[in-house]
């Protein structure tokens, strides 16, 4: 039976997911524009480069807005998510999986065939693609454009129309309103601009690492290799404020802020590939998995990146250390020593303070603490004695950047958007939200609080979770929401039709509230639960 | 070991086996005639919208059942021996069990129309009263107007599914005003409203005569009664209200009136037999509260309840204070405690709206008092423990509008507006 609903669901085709014909010419616009960067691609020779580059991405923003325009200012507010599993483009139908195909080999060639762009190397003068946006490159930062100067404008333009989109599709909801303002500032500002106006400031006689500045390790992987370093220390103090700030933005700012607002301030307010996530892939968001076992493979996967990134990094530094301390008070030996001891304090507070509310996952944690430590006790000795390293931490790196960095990140973080939803990057793959994730879980004043018992269990929030959080199961045990995974978006919130879902800080205390009666229920039953 | 059997996999059924599962480990058997597994019938109308699959209305994952050792019968019971305590299956199949549960939740209403039965015509309670739907509605060629017939929850729900079809919806409602004989007149106008600006055509005051039929036994159109007008249409939805689906025991020793006649403790009048949900009808009802209460809330209430007693630990059905919650279209609403159409004797409503007419509160008082009976609210949510705190302080209406703030659960960044109520309720109060 559940296969006829389902079949006679996909059969006819409802009337819902018909174009009117103003967002017909608004998709022909849309992708007349994005013809245009086609031809360029296939090398087609444009003369007046900045007029064609202007029209394009003038067309693919004219498209966007007037579909926008159409498909939501014409309706009463509220929530829109009516055929949203009769398109094909967001219910993994053709439309989707083309779409999801075309951008994994957009992003295979951007990582690894740079050439196919028209990337000039060596010195050589642009072609194709990338030569359309030498006017605009050389306008923001003097100089011609590279692959990942255009990937970032293109980035950027997603993250802007679609915002635009996203603000018009929630436009009865302020807190959606608001973040996705604030992604767009920070993408636009932060991400694209001030890094090419930064390296503006470059000179022969003055080099600074210019890169953006929100990026915080270790979601920036580079961020402490030697070279920075030495970038940061040759440009004087403003290169190791830069340095100085990078440090803190890990270990105090970044705790500070989770303590008072949960993961989200970063993954929904500020973060780059959150922010590529909440607008352009705001129409996947309902593909996530929501399943017990993707939980489980979830955090194996995630907490197996963070012990890579930490043992990476350390590596890596570990590598260009001296072993004289008369040079420098940090040597290898005191640099292991403090990372492990770091660690250390932090697991044993966590054991003697937070065991109880890790529960399964204190098992997680402590395979992954001794993993850190064993390697790190190997780093010592393998190299002190036989002065050979396990792994070389070139390798390591190169490793990490080739597996986490472009294939994860990019090619299935982004590329499988139409298939696997918006955030599998962030659920899966990115350390900086495990750690976030850990300090949310466990030191922070974020909870998505439930409404008594006015869960009707029908659904909504579940399945519109991006990161396949199983909201409901929470809330119809009238159970608040703490997981480590919630980045916060709010939507759960915006679609329950029953108002049963609240994000807010409050006290860490009672934050948990497991009852096991449901409120407004018998009144022998809680008393019952309590004993 | 006892075999307990649960007739009906809805909230109610599953509720007390899972109660029972977590405090025991006798046999449990679910059956119903419906669906293989738990669903939420809350949410059907959220699968015909394309908001969901059908498979995100099952709040358990498919192996959760057997992890619990939950037998799961797909079947449909035709009569029970109470005698033998034996269950007859329309296959013909029996089932043997020690404490029998019936579930078995409500139909819709059907008053004795002419051409009730009409091809085209139906209820909206069941999975399959959606998969029909689906197939005479798939879009607005196959399906030019629809007629639903009954302002209720229901109603109002299958015109917003409707209307996502872009299918035109003429919506007959006995009352004068949409739902008005639960809400107050102020609310009830708000409402209306809205329901006509989402191009509902509602007729107010509009009862039906019959359904008429095409040469084919399909539905053709309708005629309403009061002005003999005859609407064409292609599908007619009949929304006035349900009643408890029990046609099954009716050949059976086990009371009935409306619904299976239960005492306090949820036991039928046979020894062994209970009954929970929709279906079951209070000897003596509590409160306010009707004695079938038709709501999704407390069919998991009485699953709690009736697990506990079937475990050992004898305890009364006595749920706390009211509450419910519905959405009309985009205006949401919530209700804590009571609030009646017309202000009981010695009540007064308190009313305050905004100028948008989304949103409005009534607040239902005693006028000599001023002890706060219970709030309405439309398009501002607001905290079910705070509500629940203050009915059992029974706090004056005075506290409650003044620290309304604190009951807020709007998300955050959205306008408030207690102010402004505070504002509306002290030139109230100066003008009295
Ligand atoms: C469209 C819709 C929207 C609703 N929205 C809300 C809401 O927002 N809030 C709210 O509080 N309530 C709502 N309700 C009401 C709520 O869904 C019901 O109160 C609740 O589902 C009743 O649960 P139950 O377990 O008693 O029965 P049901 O959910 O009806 O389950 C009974 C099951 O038993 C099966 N059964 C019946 N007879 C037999 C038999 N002889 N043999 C085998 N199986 C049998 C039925 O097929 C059914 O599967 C809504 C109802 C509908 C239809
Ligand atoms: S639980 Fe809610 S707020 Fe958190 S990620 Fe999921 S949808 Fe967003
Ligand atoms: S959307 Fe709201 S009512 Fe529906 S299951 Fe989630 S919390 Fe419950």
């Amino acid at each position: 039976m559940d296969q006829k609903l389902e079949e006679s669901m996909s059969l006819v085709k409802p009337e819902v997911s018909d174009l009117t014909w103003v967002q017909k010419i608004s998709v022909l616009i849309g992708i007349t524009g994005l013809f245009i960067l086609v031809l360029a691609l296939f090398n087609y020779q444009f003369p007046y480069k900045k007029l064609v580059l202007f029209t394009s991405l003038g067309a693919i923003t004219l498209g966007t807005v007037l579909f926008s325009n159409n498909l939501y200012l014409n309706k009463s507010k509220g929530i829109k998510n009516n055929g949203v599993w009769f398109k094909s483009i967001s219910s993994r139908g053709v439309l989707g999986w083309i779409t999801g195909i075309v951008l994994t080999l957009f992003y295979i060639i951007l990582y690894f065939f740079p050439t196919f762009l028209g990337q000039g190397i060596n010195g050589n003068a642009n072609t194709g693609l990338i030569a359309l946006f030498d006017p605009l490159s050389i306008f923001l930062n003097g100089n011609q454009a590279s692959q990942w100067f255009v990937y970032g404008a293109l980035y950027t333009l997603g993250i802007l129309i679609f915002g635009y989109k996203f603000i018009l599709k929630y436009r009865h909801n302020r807190y959606q309103q608001l973040r996705t303002g604030s992604v767009m500032f920070f993408q636009l500002s932060f991400a694209f601009l001030i890094p090419e106006l930064m390296s503006k400031l470059n000179s022969d006689t003055f080099s600074l690492p210019y890169y953006d500045l929100k990026s915080i390790w270790p979601l920036n992987y580079n961020n402490f290799e030697k070279y920075r370093i030495d970038e940061f220390i040759s440009a004087g103090n403003i290169g190791l404020t830069l340095l100085f700030f990078g440090v803190i933005s890990i270990f105090i700012i970044t705790p500070i802020l989770t303590y008072k607002y949960g993961k989200r301030w970063y993954c929904s307010w500020v973060c780059g590939c959150g922010a590529l996530a909440e607008t352009v892939g705001d129409s996947f968001r309902q593909l996530s998995d929501k399943r017990q076992v993707a939980w489980t493979i979830e955090r194996w996967v995630i907490h197996s990146v963070l012990v890579f990134v930490i043992l990476m990094t350390t590596a890596v530094i570990y590598s260009y250390l001296g072993n004289d301390t008369s040079k420098y008070w940090v040597t290898k030996e005191v640099f292991l020593a403090l990372v492990g001891g770091f660690l250390s304090i932090i697991f044993v507070l966590t054991m003697i303070f937070k065991r109880k509310e890790l529960g399964k996952d204190a098992l997680y944690g402590s395979i992954g603490y001794f993993i850190i430590v064993i390697s790190l006790i190997l780093f010592h000795f393998i190299n002190t004695r036989t002065s050979l390293f396990l792994f070389k931490p070139e390798t390591l790196r190169t490793t990490y950047g080739f597996i986490i960095g472009s294939m994860f990140s990019g090619v299935i973080g982004t590329g499988f958007y139409p298939i696997f939803g918006n955030r599998v990057w962030c659920r899966f793959g990115c350390p900086m939200a495990a750690i976030l994730g850990f300090q949310q879980r466990l030191f922070s004043k974020f909870r998505i609080t439930t409404n008594g018992g006015q869960c009707i269990s029908c659904g909504n929030c579940s399945t519109y979770c991006e990161m396949g959080i199983d909201v409901r199961s929470y809330a119809q045990k009238g159970e608040n929401i703490v997981r480590s995974s919630c980045v916060g978006c709010g939507i759960c919130s915006a679609v329950c039709p029953r108002g049963v879902l609240k994000l807010e800080n409050v006290n860490v205390k009672g934050r948990i509230n497991v009852q096991g009666v449901l409120l407004g229920d018998d009144i022998d039953l809680i008393d019952l639960s309590k004993r | 070991m006892e075999h307990i059997v649960i007739i009906g996999n809805g909230i109610s059924g599953v509720t007390a086996a899972r109660h029972i599962r977590k405090r025991s480990n006798k046999r449990i058997t679910i059956i119903s005639g419906e669906s293989d597994y738990f669903f939420s019938r809350t949410a059907l109308m959220y699968v015909y919208m394309g908001h969901m699959k059908f498979e995100h209305t099952q709040p358990y994952e498919n192996w959760f059942w057997e992890k619990n050792k939950l037998e799961l019968i797909h079947g449909f019971v035709n009569t029970i021996d109470t005698e033998t305590k034996t269950l007859h299956f329309e296959t013909g199949d029996i089932l043997n069990y020690d404490k029998l549960i019936i579930a078995t939740g409500s139909k819709p209403n059907k008053f004795g129309w002419p051409g009730q039965d009409l091809n085209g015509v139906l209820g909206m309670y069941h999975k399959q009263d959606l998969e029909n739907l689906e197939e005479l509605t798939s879009n607005n060629k196959i399906c030019k107007r629809a007629v639903i017939v009954g302002g209720g929850l229901i109603g109002v729900e299958l015109a917003e599914m409707l209307h996502s079809r872009n299918i035109p919806v003429t919506f007959l409602v006995r009352e004068s005003s949409f739902w008005n004989t639960i809400l107050p007149n102020s609310d009830s106008e708000m409402i209306t409203r809205h329901i006509k600006n989402n191009d509902i055509d509602i007729r107010l005051s509009s009862n039906l005569k019959s359904i008429n039929s095409d040469d084919k036994g399909f539905v053709k159109s309708v005629t309403i009664e009061e002005t003999g007008e005859e609407i064409l249409c292609d599908l007619v939805g009949l929304t006035a209200g349900v009643s408890p689906n029990i046609n099954f025991i009716k050949s059976s020793n086990i009371e009935f009136n409306k619904g299976i006649l239960v005492n306090k403790y949820l036991e039928s009048n046979i020894p062994d037999i209970y009954a929970i949900g929709d279906c079951a009808e209070q000897r003596e009802p509590i409160g306010h509260r009707k004695s079938v209460e038709a709501v999704w809330y407390t069919g998991r209430m009485m699953g709690e309840v009736v697990a506990q007693t079937i475990c050992g630990k004898k305890i009364t059905y006595n749920p706390g204070h009211w509450f419910n919650s519905a959405k009309f279209f985009d205006i949401e609403y919530q209700t804590y405690g009571w609030v009646f159409s017309k202000p009981k004797e010695n009540h007064a409503h308190f009313h305050w709206r905004h100028e948008d007419n989304t949103k409005c509160i009534t607040i239902e008082y005693n006028s000599i008092t001023k002890e706060f009976i219970g709030i309405n609210t439309f398009g501002i949510r607001m905290r079910h423990d705070i509500f629940n705190k203050w009915l059992d302080e029974k706090q004056d209406i005075d506290y409650v509008i003044h620290n309304l703030k604190e009951a807020n659960f709007d998300p955050e960044f959205y306008r408030r507006f207690e102010n402004d109520i505070l504002t509306t309720y002290n030139s109230l109060a100066q003008k009295s």
